[in-house]
């Protein structure tokens, strides 16, 4: 079990913020967030493939990689985070693949979303939960 | 569980059934009271490919006591499905006889009195009868290790794993896979494998810096037997630097990336394997539902959880073999390869009965010189036991309520916290507890104990993360330990709720009162993960100081967790 004194506060602390700040203000950031991205297009759930862990081994670093062949551009959000924008690739006409990789701190266990949007404007989403965790006890 | 009907529709050919596993066999055995060496081995040769699977052995080189559970409660979609079944529920499922020694092996029920009368089970040398046996029956039969190998002893934890890795090396497996190897330190992990003679395989042991697959570990390898090409895949237990400490392996990253294991597939197929066999220490139900996603694995050998089934578990057109621990149990899996597809089989969980199955003489040598060294450290009693003690089970057993007890006493602590860890074999009623049993059940590389003020909040904390690890409803999310021990305090969990909500009732058992969120308590615990370990004395010396000043161990059952939403 990992629970030094100053990482299970850490963990508490992530915790009650995820408690505490009002559900509505999350879903306001996130909804802003994914508007601001695709407009008025209709999502659908196919054609982006999003791998993350299902559980994080360090909470602070998560690595994230995302693919979405004939994307122009893909936005990644930690919708559970209280700045849900992770980060947003632009790929030109010349990018041999729509792919890429990043890694992001979670606040806590939560959803992560790739939007992706396609030359002619649609908008493809994958969606993945990844656990933070104290961990420990395994085996 | 497999059937004769699933086995049809998957175009397997029935005539190789043995018996369904040849559990049939005990049965009739023990209801002759007449087993034997011949007996246990006896076996319908099947066609092409021989696997021997051996698995968990957590580094017990001698014939133990172990207490299968009593409580493994499965969740979500694996409710009331094997492995999650035990008890009486066990022996019906599998049409075995009470009382007999297939009961005993598989099952607690009534275990310290079949224990006294079938005696020990395991033993690194019996285990090389039994694999000689196989080989001689099939030269080029492939031994497979699920890992947990090198870890869980007096002499494992003096020599670093080196009385295991000796022994293995006389055994030659063809390939493992890791779990506990890994805390040993990587680089005693990378010492060791670059001087044995077989391969350490593992498709998700990434580079942690880079996301990449680690140039240490080979993901796969292709293996003949009966002239079938065979590959091999591994799989290490994804969840390393979570449910251990990371900091001992810092270069790796895990997980159970299933999409990367799909190429592997792919990849080995593409190579002209005709037969695909996944190595792994996933877990049984993160086996299951891996394998629910990833297509083309022939077998998958389980290991982690411990499960010890009599039959193969059909999942798809994929076979799952579950094959125990600690050298309790060998599986033998014939299997008629023709054109890359299994059109028969032949299945046994051998059990390793050690009073019945004679030791192989090569081997007990080397095991006599493992030990020879530590032979004094070993065999010193330390006390004696009234009660059973065994660990095995999902929230509580009386060996981590003896080191609970010790924690609480020793470190004059409100609440003591013990690892759920699987591994630990049992004694029963009347046994001395040497040294060396009390690291079978203590021994391992992180076992400093800590003594710190933790509020009431942060203990629920902790134990609704430590729940979620094992009731989360996907198994993806689960880790495969057992809950978290707890002493001083009791608890009421329904494992049917999410994170969170799933603890009620916590009180102090001494005084009955609520534990408060905001008030403060003295906890003791062992086995931190965090970096550095913990502050305190080794659990086995608090262990031992007080297993002396109490002379004789006994425990009252212990009814603390109120279990709900099964």
């Amino acid at each position: 079990m990992k629970f030094t004194r100053r990482d299970t506060l850490a963990m508490g602390a992530g915790a009650a913020v995820a408690t505490f700040m009002p559900m509505q203000a999350f879903a306001d950031a996130n909804d802003e967030a994914v508007m601001a991205f695709t407009g008025d297009a209709d999502i659908m759930d196919e054609g982006v493939e999003l791998t993350a862990p299902e559980i994080a081994e360090n909470g602070n670093t998560v690595p994230i990689s995302v693919s979405a062949p004939g994307a122009v551009s893909i936005l990644i959000l930690a919708t559970g985070n209280p700045a849900p924008r992770v980060i947003e690739f632009s790929f030109g006409p010349l990018a041999g693949a729509q792919s890429a990789s990043t890694r992001c701190r979670l606040a806590g266990t939560q959803d992560i979303v790739a939007l992706a949007k396609m030359a002619d404007g649609s908008i493809k989403r994958a969606t993945s939960i990844v656990k933070v965790t104290i961990g420990g006890c395994g085996g | 569980m497999i059937s004769r009907r699933d086995f049809l529709q998957a175009s397997v050919a029935a005539s190789a059934i043995y018996g369904a596993s040849g559990v049939g066999n005990w049965a009739r055995l023990a209801a002759q009271q007449a087993l034997t060496q011949e007996d246990l081995l006896s076996f319908n040769k099947t066609g092409n490919v021989t696997i021997i699977h051996i698995t968990d052995i957590h580094a017990q080189l001698k014939p133990v006591y172990f207490r299968e559970p009593e409580v493994n409660l499965g969740v979500g979609d694996a409710t009331g499905l094997p492995p999650h079944v035990t008890g009486k529920d066990f022996v019906d499922m599998f049409g075995l006889t009470p009382g007999s020694p297939e009961a005993y092996a598989l099952t607690y029920t009534d275990f310290s009195a079949l224990a006294k009368g079938y005696g020990k089970m395991g033993g690194m040398d019996r285990c090389a009868t039994v694999i000689k046996a196989i080989r001689a029956d099939r030269p080029d039969a492939l031994l497979l290790d699920g890992g947990d190998t090198w870890q869980g002893s007096y002499t494992a934890q003096m020599t670093k794993g080196q009385d295991m890795v000796n022994v293995m090396n006389l055994l030659k497996p063809e390939a493992m896979t890791f779990h506990w190897e890994f805390t040993l330190g990587s680089d005693r992990v990378r010492e060791i494998l670059a001087d044995v003679s077989y391969d350490g395989l593992g498709q998700n042991i990434f580079d942690k810096e880079w996301e990449e697959p680690s140039e240490d570990f080979k993901a796969y390898e292709f293996y003949e037997s009966g002239g079938v090409k065979i590959a091999v895949i591994g799989q290490a237990f994804p969840y390393m630097p979570i449910a251990n400490p990371g900091w001992m392996f810092p270069e790796y990253a895990f997980g159970i990336r299933d999409r990367h294991m799909q190429k592997m597939v792919d990849e080995v197929l593409a190579m002209g394997a005709e037969l695909v066999v996944c190595l792994s220490h996933n877990g049984f139900d993160v086996d299951r539902a891996m394998a629910s996603k990833v297509t083309g694995i022939d077998v998958i050998l389980t290991a982690h959880t411990h499960d010890a089934l009599p039959e193969p578990v059909l999942v798809g057109d994929t076979m799952l073999i579950a094959s125990g621990s600690n050298g309790k149990f060998i599986t033998r899996l014939d299997l008629d390869v023709q054109n890359g597809r299994i059109m028969g089989f032949a299945h046994k969980l051998i059990p390793i009965f050690s009073d019945v199955i004679e030791p192989d003489a090569e081997m007990a040598t080397l095991i006599d010189e493992q030990r020879a060294p530590f032979e004094a450290e070993l065999s010193e009693v330390l006390g004696t036991t009234d009660s059973e003690l065994y660990r095995r089970g999902n929230f509580n057993g009386t060996w981590d309520d003896l080191i609970c007890d010790a924690l609480i006493s020793e470190r004059d602590a409100d609440i003591a916290l013990s690892p759920g860890f699987r591994w630990g074999p049992s004694l029963i009623a009347g046994d001395d507890i040497t040294r060396e049993d009390l690291f079978n059940c203590t021994g391992m590389n992180y076992p400093n104990t800590y003594r710190s003020e933790m509020t009431g909040e942060t203990i629920k904390l902790i134990l609704e993360d430590v729940a979620d690890n094992l009731f989360n409803p996907d198994p993806y999310y689960q880790q495969g330990g057992d809950m978290v021990r707890v002493g001083g305090m009791g608890y009421h969990i329904d494992v049917s709720k999410p994170q969170g909500e799933r603890l009620t009732e916590m009180t102090m058992l001494k005084t009955g009162e609520k534990i408060e969120a905001d008030k403060t308590y003295i906890v003791a615990g062992w086995a931190s993960v965090a970096e550095g370990g913990a502050p305190g004395e080794p659990i086995w010396d608090v262990v031992e100081n007080y297993i002396k000043k109490q002379g004789t161990i006994k425990l009252d059952p212990n009814n603390s967790v109120v279990v709900t939403g099964v």
